[in-house]
C-alpha cells in the first residue's frame, strides 16, 4: 500500500474527512447556534441583527459540508452509500430543513409585516435547532452501529429506530455545543443591550452544554462496550479526552472575563477534541456493524482506490492552502461589530 | 409504486428544479461582469445601477441554487447506493474537485459580492464578482465532466464481481476528457450564459414597454443583445458536435433521438414529429436521410437504428427523447433567428422601434430554460436503460436497503417544500423587478444625473 510520510492513503484521506467535518461543526457549529438562540431574542431588530451577523459568512461556511460530503464519497464511498441509505429519514429531514434555513435567511427581512417576519422567526429557529440536534442523532447512531451484514447490507429498522435513547443524548449535547458556540459569536458580533441579553442566555447555553455532556459521557461510558480499549492499549492518547475536559472547563473561565475571542477559540477546541476522540476511538473503523466485527465497515474495505486517493489527496494539496487565503479575506473583511446597511438581509 | 421508479422520479423532480438556478447564476453572472468591468473602465454610474440591480437577483438564484444543490450531493447516497459504491472511484474525485477548487471560490466571495460594497475598493469588489463566476464555470466543469464519464466511460477498469463490482480510475486525465466531456462542457455553458442574457433581455424589454429605466435598460438590452447573439449562433457548432460524438459513442441513443428503428438505413431528419413505438413509425416532417448527411456528409448512408441492438440495450421511451430533443432543437433554431432579426434592427437603428419584438423578448426568459431542461431530458432518458453507459443499469443501481414508503415521505415533502420556495422566487423575482433599480419617483432625474 503506498504511503506519504509513512502514513498510508486511507488513514491520510480519514484525517482529511476528520478536519473538514470538524471545521464544518466548529463554523457551521456558530451559524447554527446562533439560530438556535433566535425566538429567545426578542426584538425585531435583535433578530435582524442577528442574522446579520452570520450574513456574509454563512454560505461560505457551508462549504465545508459540501466539501466534506464529498470528500466522504470520494474516498469512502461505500461508507457514503452505506450510511446515507441506512439513515435515509433523518437525512431527508436535514437537508430539508436547510433549505428552510436558507429561506429564511433570504427572505424573513424581505417584508415588514409581523405575521411573515414571526413566521420565518419560527421557520428560522426550528431548523436550525433541528439542525443541530439531528447531526447528533446521526453521530450518536455511528458509534453505536448499525446492523450491518454481508456485504455492507444494511437490516435495520427504517423508519423511527434512529430515535433511540443514546442518539437522543449525542443529538441534545451537539445542539448545546452549538448554542454556547453561537451565542459566543453572537456576542463578539454584537453591542448595547442585545450583547446584555446574549451574555444572560449563554450561561444557560453553558449550563445545558455541561449537564448533557455530563450525562453522555456516563452513558457512554457505562453502556458502549469496549470503548476504552484502545485507550488501554495506547494510553498517550489518553491526552485526548484531559484536552477536552480542560477545554470544557476553560469557556466558562474566559466567558465570566468576557474574552469572547479566546472563548470562542475554546469551545471550537472543545469539538475539534471531542471528535478527534470519536475518530480514534473508531479508526480503522468508519461504521461499526452489531452483527458481528468482520462486517464493519472500515477505511480499509470502504476506500477508493490507491490511484484515486493519490489524485485526492494532490487535489486537496492544491486546493486547501487556496480555501484558506479565501476564508482569511472574508473573515477579515467583515470582521467587527455588526452594522446594518442597504446590503443587509 | 416500486422503489426503482419511485427514486427515478424523485432524482428528476429534484435535479430538473436545481437546473432552474445554476445556469440562470451563471448567465446573469457574466453580464454582471460585463457591466461591472464598464462600470470600472468609463465610471459612468448606470453602470454600477445596472451591477447592483442584477446583482439582487443574482443573490436570491444563487442561493436556491446552493440549497438545492445541497440535496443532489446527497441524494446519490440516499437513494442510489449501489450506483454511489460503484462510481464513487471516479465521481468522487470531481466531486471533490468541484467542492474544494469551484463551490469554495464562489461561496467565499459571494458574501463579499453582496455585502462588501461598502467595505471593499471597487477593484476588490469587481475581482470578487470575476471570482464567484469562474467559480460557477468551474462547478458545471467538474459536475458535467461527472455526468459525461456516465454517458462515454473513459480512464477507468472495472474491479470486482456483483454487488462489490467498481469502476476504479486508471487515468485521471483520460476520465475528465472522456469523449463526450468537451463538447458538453461548452454546450452546458453556452445554455447557461443564454438563460442569463435572455432574462435580461426580458426584464429590460419589459422597462422599455413600460417606458421606465428607458435609457439604462437600452444599454442593458444592447450589451445582452450581443451576448446572445453570438453565443445562440455558436451553440449551434457545440450541438453539432456534440450530436456526431453520440452517433459515434451512443448510437442507440441518436437512433431514439430520431425514432429511427431500421437495422441499417439511411436516417431522416425530423423537424418535429410523433414516434410510434408500436408501429416503428414517425409521423411528421422531415428531410429523408437528413441525419445520415449531418453525420456522415452523405444522405445515403446506413445508420444503425434501434432494432440493431438488444431489445434490454435501447431507451423505452424513445418518442419522449425524441419529443425532448426536438423541442431543445426548436428552441435553439427560433433564438438564432429572434437574436439575428433583432441585431439586424439594431444595425438600421430601429431596434427599440417595433413593440411585438419587445413583447416577444419580454417573454423569451421562458425559452433557454425549457430548452435546457429539455437536452437534459434527452441526454438522460437516452441513456436509458444505463445509468452507467454499457455498464450499470438503472434498476440496479438504487439503495436496495430504502423502502418505497421512505422514498413517496420524501417525495411528498420535497414537492412541499420546492412548491414553496418556487413561489417564493417568482414572488421576490417580481417584487425586486416591480420595483426596479432605483425609486424613480424620488428621484426623476437620477439617470440624467450620472451620464
Amino acid at each position: 500500500m503506498e504511503t506519504f510520510l509513512g502514513i498510508d492513503y486511507p488513514t491520510l484521506w480519514y484525517l482529511v474527512v476528520g478536519l473538514l467535518f470538524s471545521g464544518y461543526a466548529i463554523l457551521e457549529g456558530f451559524d447554527y447556534g446562533a439560530g438556535a438562540w433566535h425566538l429567545f431574542l426578542r426584538k425585531d431588530l435583535s433578530r435582524r441583527v442577528a442574522i446579520n451577523a452570520i450574513g456574509p459568512l454563512w454560505d461560505a461556511n457551508q462549504v465545508w459540508l459540501i466539501i466534506g460530503g464529498g470528500a466522504l464519497f470520494a474516498g469512502f464511498p461505500v461508507m457514503y452509500a452505506t450510511m446515507l441509505s441506512a439513515m435515509y429519514i433523518p437525512f431527508m429531514l436535514f437537508l430539508m430543513l436547510l433549505v428552510l434555513r436558507s429561506a429564511s435567511i433570504k427572505f424573513r427581512s424581505a417584508e415588514e409585516m409581523t405575521w411573515w417576519r414571526k413566521t420565518w422567526d419560527i421557520i428560522y429557529f426550528i431548523s436550525n435547532t433541528l439542525i443541530g440536534f439531528l447531526l447528533g442523532v446521526v453521530l450518536g447512531n455511528v458509534l453505536q452501529g448499525f446492523e450491518l451484514h454481508e456485504n455492507f447490507e444494511y437490516k435495520g429498522g427504517i423508519f423511527f429506530s434512529f430515535l433511540n435513547p443514546y442518539a437522543l443524548m449525542v443529538g441534545f449535547t451537539t445542539l448545546s455545543i452549538f448554542m454556547t458556540q453561537g451565542a459566543i459569536f453572537l456576542l463578539l458580533k454584537t453591542e448595547g443591550r442585545l450583547h446584555d441579553r446574549l451574555s444572560f442566555l449563554l450561561k444557560k447555553g453553558m449550563i445545558f452544554f455541561i449537564i448533557s455532556f455530563a450525562i453522555t459521557s456516563l452513558y457512554t461510558l457505562t453502556f458502549l462496550p469496549g470503548v476504552t480499549d484502545k485507550f488501554k492499549e495506547q494510553p498517550v492518547f489518553f491526552i485526548l479526552p484531559i484536552l477536552a475536559f480542560l477545554a470544557v472547563a476553560n469557556v466558562p473561565r474566559l466567558v465570566s472575563k468576557k474574552k469572547y475571542a479566546q472563548a470562542l477559540i475554546f469551545s471550537s477546541l472543545i469539538m475539534a477534541f471531542l471528535l478527534m476522540l470519536v475518530a480514534f476511538q473508531l479508526y480503522p473503523v468508519l461504521l461499526p456493524s452489531t452483527i458481528s466485527p468482520e462486517y464493519s465497515v472500515t477505511i480499509y474495505n470502504a476506500a477508493s482506490s490507491q490511484k484515486s486517493l493519490g489524485i485526492m489527496l494532490t487535489i486537496v494539496l492544491i486546493g486547501a492552502p487556496l480555501l484558506a487565503a479565501y476564508f482569511l479575506f472574508l473573515y477579515k473583511t467583515f470582521h467587527g461589530k455588526v452594522k446594518l446597511d442597504d446590503t443587509s438581509y | 409504486m416500486d422503489t426503482e421508479i419511485l427514486a427515478r422520479i424523485q432524482f428528476a423532480f429534484t435535479v430538473a428544479f436545481h437546473y432552474i438556478y445554476p445556469p440562470l447564476s451563471i448567465g446573469i453572472g457574466l453580464i454582471m461582469v460585463i457591466f461591472e468591468g464598464l462600470y470600472l473602465k468609463t465610471g459612468k454610474k448606470q453602470y454600477e445601477i445596472l451591477t447592483r440591480f442584477w446583482l439582487k437577483i443574482f443573490a436570491i438564484t444563487f442561493g436556491i441554487g446552493v440549497a438545492t444543490g445541497i440535496i443532489m450531493e446527497f441524494e446519490f447516497g440516499t437513494n442510489w447506493s449501489v450506483y454511489s459504491k460503484y462510481v464513487g472511484d471516479i465521481f468522487g474525485s470531481a466531486l471533490a474537485a468541484e467542492g474544494l477548487f469551484a463551490f469554495g471560490l464562489e461561496s467565499t466571495f459571494l458574501g463579499i459580492l453582496i455585502f462588501g460594497w461598502n467595505r471593499v475598493s471597487p477593484k476588490v469588489h469587481f475581482i470578487s464578482t470575476i471570482g464567484v463566476f469562474f467559480g460557477s464555470m468551474f462547478s458545471a466543469v467538474w459536475i458535467v465532466v461527472a455526468n459525461s464519464w456516465q454517458q462515454t466511460p473513459a480512464g477507468y477498469h472495472i474491479v470486482g464481481e456483483g454487488l462489490s463490482a467498481r469502476a476504479e480510475v486508471t487515468d485521471f486525465w483520460a476520465m475528465v476528457f472522456n469523449p463526450s466531456s468537451v463538447d458538453r462542457i461548452i454546450h452546458v455553458w453556452q445554455g447557461a450564459f443564454l438563460a442569463g442574457a435572455f432574462m435580461v433581455l426580458s426584464v429590460h424589454a419589459y422597462y422599455l414597454l413600460k417606458g421606465r429605466y428607458v435609457e439604462i435598460s437600452k444599454k442593458a438590452f444592447k450589451i445582452s443583445l450581443v451576448v446572445a447573439t453570438i453565443v445562440s449562433l455558436t451553440q449551434l457548432v457545440s450541438g453539432h458536435s456534440s450530436a456526431d460524438g453520440v452517433a459515434v459513442n451512443q448510437p442507440a441513443k441518436l437512433a431514439a433521438m430520431e425514432g429511427h428503428y431500421d437495422e441499417s438505413a439511411a436516417a431522416d431528419l425530423y423537424m418535429f414529429g410523433w414516434v410510434d413505438d408500436e408501429s416503428q413509425k414517425v409521423t411528421g416532417l422531415g428531410i429523408p436521410g437528413g441525419l445520415s448527411f449531418l453525420v456522415h456528409q452523405d444522405f445515403e448512408e446506413p445508420i444503425q437504428g434501434l432494432n440493431a441492438f438488444p431489445k434490454d440495450e435501447i431507451p423505452t421511451q424513445v418518442n419522449a427523447v425524441f419529443q425532448f430533443y426536438h423541442i431543445m432543437i426548436s428552441i435553439g433554431m427560433f433564438l438564432i433567428g429572434l437574436t439575428l432579426y433583432a441585431s439586424y434592427l439594431w444595425w438600421r437603428g430601429k431596434l427599440f422601434e417595433k413593440k411585438w419584438l419587445l413583447r416577444i423578448f419580454a417573454f423569451s426568459v421562458l425559452l433557454p430554460q425549457i430548452a435546457n431542461q429539455a437536452g437534459w431530458f434527452a441526454a438522460e432518458m437516452g441513456r436509458q436503460p444505463w445509468v452507467v453507459y454499457g455498464h450499470l443499469k438503472t434498476s440496479d443501481a438504487f439503495s436496495q436497503e430504502v423502502s418505497a414508503n421512505q422514498i413517496l415521505f420524501s417525495l411528498i415533502l420535497f414537492f412541499v417544500v420546492y412548491a414553496i420556495l418556487f413561489l417564493l422566487f417568482l414572488y421576490s423575482l417580481n417584487k425586486k423587478i416591480k420595483h426596479g433599480p432605483y425609486i424613480e419617483a424620488e428621484h426623476p432625474d437620477e439617470f440624467l444625473k450620472y451620464t
